[in-house]
């Protein structure tokens, strides 16, 4: 910029600490600037940005059965997102949690209708959220192995699978696992009545998981900030160099990784089939592209399982009132991939703030 | 029989030409360092802005033209945000797949089902395209093939042979270096992120404007990613990079010769995520020599 | 280009009043300096002192925060270093400016303004033939860098430098990666440049190089100008008050001491390096308790890959390591760790720290999966922490808290603390790998004590260094390696510095 013989030039420079206070300013800066931009997109599809935000938000937090819709949709936010969070506090960037829930869905689908029928609740509820753990951890170590031993890049494996697990899903419901009572309808059969997970009286909201969710979250933030194996995942993805010098175990702390974040999104699939759908179905009722949107929450809650708790409450409300004006504009699901992505691209911005601070100076040209 | 053939390598030239488009713009991308995961969102944003721009004008050249700068302007954003913004590139990039996906679906909700009412139509080469078989396979296809097949002939060409490639080159390698004689690191890859995305554009205008006239959603299907996995099995060179987009081609279109005898076609559909998984497996056995091609500053941010 | 530089050279360069700050720390204050042509000038001062900052604001890639410079008079603002190219200004840093995985000609297309857009390699490759003529500087045209000695690379660099018309050429450290022999081949260069009317700018903390190659000698130390000589009038005693602040450099106080039992015995092993190259070669060698062994050597000799191949990090080929007599051959790091390797490495910040970690949870790095710092599987921040504590006061690291993340520390205070937490674990053996590479004189003189310090308390140590001084110092017995081999084993009284050189240049007396 030049003003008369003077210029004047913006630097960056890193900022030596990052108080508290501006980390919540910058993330709330980021996200007004994200909910600015997202109107601007609804302002060009001919929508009405002020009346579609405000639907959004009347829309989940505005009535008692938005608060009900929120948390259902909240609970597999909360069980993949803060499984992500140890994941990428690795640098391992598994972006295959939506085929690791549908690996769990299936798994503990098959143990539900032929495993689980003869067996009381209290042993097959439990077994069956074990099944979609081992179906979500069995899913996720492919791409650990992959990487570790190969050198295959994980962002482009897990991709690939979450497309296989989905053609597999699509496969298994119109074909060999055909419900044989549903009227030509792609879905199993349903879950014997014993395993279906209870729901708070007058919502949906699956408690059994939504216990899960809340006390994995707070195990995994236990996990990566006081265990050995938390310290271990810290250095391995601040440092790989260091993680070598100090003699951690790449191989087995990258495969642990992947068992307990594809793990806790099988979980979260169990509580999707077992709670909400009761039978297996497309991919995409399975997960509302859950998967994806942990990564978003993950992130906003600064890869932190109990920051990424709240974000995951807030996104599941964004989820809701998404639904609400999909439904009242007819706009295409495909909307909320709109405000992932405008959301994590002003979250990176807001980083740059917030690890950077302008310095102005005049020059004499 | 050999008619049958034929018609089946023709359709693998033509399934492999957007693949081709991508990879070629993603060597580009990649090679001075920046990594760009958004290539499904690009494809997107180029397949839905050529379509409507073709739609609504009946227009293809209008059509190919938007498609590229959609492509483009949607690389610009991933190079503004890891170029100067100097954020994480994966993180950028799948923030640019997902936005690209989603705009792409809410655009083309409207469409979903309608009808180009021209395509890109296959032209003949004169001489050449009389050349028995050859002729047939290479020489009639859409102008799109023809352009991706230069495209990638030149971008080969063009970052072994030229001043400016060898300079692309290096800052990839050793932005440092590049500094210090002088280049501008920031534009060079800046710009160099955006020929790439205008490339994945061009990559999606093919899809609905040549393979595809009708719009369906998930048009582009996860060819993106397929892309970002060719880049790698290319070693970074557009020669290569040709040979497997156009193997990827090929299993696009094994999917429609198997689907008679009687495999289910969401089996078949797994087939081409499958390949990519494997040829990158592949790629792995062979580490050392891959560790010598990959630009060595790839991914990483650069200031000074 | 070439030709320009025949008709017109810089007569002077000046900068005045030069000042840059980096997070408000001053690194230059108003620096006066005048470089004339055909004059060989040599920039003295620690690491720290300024020296590099104040060339890379001559050679635009940074901007000065003050002042201004003027070449012939001219005052030239140069925005990058393409600006400073075309002035005739060029620059041969310290760490190589060249892309490893390029051709040498490819690496001159680079920063060639005058390089032909189609085809530039053929155009390049004659101008550098002539080049090679005229100075004596045999570079091979189409080898890939990574395939050159430092000594060719650094080769590259000059042509380079030249090939784009520098008349004033500056190079920082130049002959930290180069052995005797070869620094009397570059030093004969640099003589005929400038009497060919090139103005040279040496920036060096070596005291005899200066002396032996400079006309004049700026002494810089805490970003500030302290001195300024004709390097006839003037001795190393007295340089050598001006860099440090004080008269004494270095008193150690060596005794000789019966050495002990064998604690590292190395029989025979070969270890490739990550190109896939043998890097050492069938090396035999021991550590003996109450014993310093020096490994000397130009960088890239093996030094590495046999440190990493002791410590854990790199597999071994053929032989056999014993640590006290048990068997360690490619055995983890962390297995090795706790048969009692302690480890300092060459790349300190990279591997011996995490930068973004605490510096309570750097201060365990390595030891945090023993007792007392945690049980079966939980940390114990509170032996953690005082652990930190202990080491942050015994090893007198300057730090605000223990809380702070560990890249808030300066380069001295980084290794203090690595040694600090090797010492601790009380290693039958310490490898320290180039441990006061880059640290001002006081870290420098502190580590050395405390590596003189284990050897008094009777354990052994294996120390890495180009630095030959250090390992003079320190060592009782002297290693050199050369091309994978240790080509010669000296102990401490008959060694000198020339023996030393020759080795190094792979001449076996």
């Amino acid at each position: 910029m030049q003003l008369g013989p003077l210029q004047l030039t913006v630097r960056w420079e890193v900022r030596q600490k990052q108080p508290p206070l501006l980390s919540a300013l910058t993330l709330l800066g980021a996200l007004a600037m994200g909910f600015l931009w997202v109107g601007l997109v609804f302002f060009f599809l001919g929508v009405d940005p002020v009346f579609a935000l405000r639907k959004i938000f009347v829309g989940s937090f505005g009535s008692v059965y938005g608060w009900k819709e929120s948390l259902t949709k909240g609970i597999p936010l909360f069980l993949i997102s803060s499984g992500l969070c140890v994941a990428y506090q690795a640098k391992f960037w598994n972006i295959g949690a939506e085929s690791q829930l549908l690996m769990g869905a299936v798994c503990s689908t098959w143990f539900g209708l032929h495993v689980g029928a003869s067996l009381s609740p209290i042993v097959g509820i439990p077994l069956m959220f074990f099944m979609g753990f081992l179906g979500g951890a069995l899913w996720g170590v492919i791409p650990a192995i992959l990487k570790v031993r190969f050198g295959v890049s994980e962002v482009i494996s897990t991709l690939m699978l979450n497309y296989i697990a989905a053609e597999f899903v699509s496969y298994l419901i119109v074909g060999p696992w055909k419900g044989t009572t549903k009227y030509g309808y792609p879905y199993t059969d349903d879950l014997p009545k014993h395993l279906l997970l209870g729901t708070i009286p007058g919502s949906r909201i699956h408690y059994i998981t939504l216990f899960l969710g809340i006390v994995i979250s707070i195990a995994l933030f236990i996990l990566l900030y006081r265990t050995k194996f938390g310290y271990e995942v810290r250095v391995v993805g601040e440092s790989p160099e260091a993680a070598k010098y100090a003699g951690i175990d790449f191989f087995r702390t990258s495969l642990l990784i992947m068992i307990i974040s594809g793990g806790v999104a099988g979980m979260a699939g169990v509580g999707e089939v077992a709670g909400i759908h009761h039978h297996l179905s497309y991919p995409g009722n399975i997960s509302a592209g859950y998967g994806f949107t942990a990564v978003i929450t993950a992130w906003l809650g600064r890869l932190n399982p109990l920051g990424s708790l709240i974000a995951g409450f807030f996104f599941a409300g964004i989820l809701v009132g998404g639904d609400a004006i999909q439904i009242s504009l007819r706009l295409p699901a495909a909307t909320v991939h709109i405000f992932n992505g405008i959301l994590l691209f002003v979250l990176l911005v807001g980083n740059f703030f917030l690890n950077h601070r302008p310095l102005l100076q005049l020059h004499r040209r | 029989m050999v008619g049958l053939i034929i018609s089946t390598l023709h359709r693998t030239i033509m399934a492999g030409t957007s693949l081709l488009l991508g990879t070629t713009g993603e060597i580009l991308t990649e090679r001075s360092g920046i990594l760009n995961l958004g290539v499904e969102g690009m494809m997107n944003l180029g397949a839905v802005a050529g379509f409507m721009v073709t739609y609504r004008t009946g227009n293809l050249l209008w059509g190919v033209f938007a498609a590229l700068l959609a492509g483009g302007a949607a690389a610009a954003l991933h190079g503004f945000i890891t170029v100067y913004v100097k954020a994480n590139q994966t993180v950028s990039g799948l923030a640019l797949s997902m936005l690209g996906v989603g705009l792409a679906g809410v655009l083309g909700k409207p469409f979903i089902g309608h009808q180009l009412p021209v395509r890109l139509e296959q032209i003949e080469i004169p001489l050449l395209g009389q050349i028995p078989v050859l002729g047939e396979l290479l020489f009639h296809q859409d102008p799109l093939f023809y352009g991706g097949i230069v495209l990638a002939f030149a971008s080969w060409f063009f970052l072994r042979y030229t001043r400016t490639g060898i300079r692309i080159r290096s800052v990839g390698e050793n932005p440092r270096a590049s500094e210090s004689q002088g280049i501008p690191v920031e534009k060079f890859r800046f710009l160099c992120t955006v020929g790439g995305g205008a490339f994945a554009g061009l990559a999606g205008a093919h899809v609905v404007l040549s393979y595809s006239t009708s719009w369906t959603e998930g048009i582009v299907a996860g060819r993106g990613w397929i892309v970002v996995g060719l880049t790698i099995f290319s070693l970074w060179n557009p020669l290569r990079g040709m040979i497997g987009a156009f193997l990827f081609g090929g299993i696009f279109v094994t999917q429609y010769v198997l689907q008679p005898l009687g495999v289910p076609p969401n089996l078949l559909a797994m087939l081409p995520y499958g390949a990519t998984l494997v040829v990158l497996l592949l790629d792995g056995l062979r580490k050392d020599q891959r560790s010598l091609h990959a630009p060595a500053a790839l991914g990483e941010p650069y200031s000074r | 280009m070439a030709g320009k530089s025949l008709l017109k050279k810089i007569q002077t360069v000046q900068m005045e009043k030069i000042s840059k700050y980096f997070q408000g720390v001053a690194a230059n204050r108003n620096i006066d300096l005048t470089i004339r042509g055909g004059e060989i000038l040599g920039l003295l001062g620690e690491n720290g002192a300024g020296k590099t900052t104040l060339m890379n604001i001559l050679y635009g890639l940074y901007r000065p925060d003050g002042g201004r410079i003027l070449i012939d008079g001219v005052e030239a603002t140069f925005r990058s270093p393409r600006d400073a190219i075309r002035a005739g200004i060029g620059m041969v840093h310290q760490h190589f400016m060249l892309v490893q995985n390029h051709t040498v000609v490819e690496n001159i297309v680079l920063g060639d303004g005058e390089a032909p857009f189609l085809f530039p390699q053929r155009a390049v490759e004659q101008k550098l033939l002539k080049f090679q003529e005229l100075y004596g500087l045999k570079v091979p045209p189409y080898a890939r860098v990574w395939q050159l000695s430092a000594g060719e690379q650094q080769r590259v660099e000059i042509v380079k430098a030249l090939m784009q018309g520098a008349d004033l050429l500056i190079l920082d450290e130049p002959t930290s990666v180069l052995t005797p022999l070869e620094s009397r081949d570059l030093f004969s260069i640099l003589r005929r440049m400038a009497g060919e009317g090139h103005g040279v700018v040496i920036i060096s903390h070596k005291l005899e190089e200066i002396l032996d190659l400079c006309h004049r000698v700026v002494v810089l130390r805490k970003g500030e100008v302290v001195g300024e000589a004709d390097t006839k009038g003037v001795t190393k005693e007295e340089l050598a008050r001006m860099m440090v602040g004080r008269s004494v450099v270095f008193s150690f106080d060596w005794k000789p001491a019966p050495k002990g039992e064998v604690v590292l015995q190395v029989e025979g092993i070969t270890v490739r390096s990550d190109r896939g190259t043998v890097a050492v070669k069938n090396v035999d060698l021991s550590v003996h308790r109450r014993e310093i062994v020096g490994i000397a050597g130009v960088a890239g000799n093996g030094q590495r890959e046999l440190v990493e191949a002791i410590t854990g990090l790199r597999k071994v080929e053929s032989g056999r390591i014993r640590i006290l007599g048990k068997d360690i051959t490619n055995q983890s790091a962390r297995v090795i760790h706790a048969e009692g390797v302690a480890h300092i490495p060459e790349e300190r910040i990279r591997f011996g720290t995490v930068p973004n970690l605490l510096i309570y949870e750097n201060a365990v790095l390595k030891r945090h999966h023993f007792a007392p710092f945690s049980d079966v599987l939980f940390l114990d921040y509170s032996e953690i922490k005082s652990h930190a504590v202990d080491l942050v006061e015994q090893f007198t690291v300057a730090a605000p808290s223990i809380r702070v993340p560990m890249k808030h520390l300066s380069g001295g205070n980084i290794q203090k603390l690595i040694v600090g937490r090797e010492v601790s674990a009380g290693p039958a053996l310490l490898v320290a790998s180039h441990p006061t590479y880059g640290l001002d004189v006081g870290a420098t003189e502190y580590i050395r004590k405390q590596l003189l310090k284990r050897r008094e308390e009777g354990e052994a140590v294996l120390l890495v260094s180009e630095d030959l001084e250090e390992i003079l110092e320190l060592s009782d017995r002297i290693a050199v390696m050369f091309e994978g081999h240790i080509v010669g084993i000296l102990n401490r009284q008959e060694a000198t510095i020339e023996q030393i050189g020759l080795l190094m240049g792979g001449v076996r007396s």
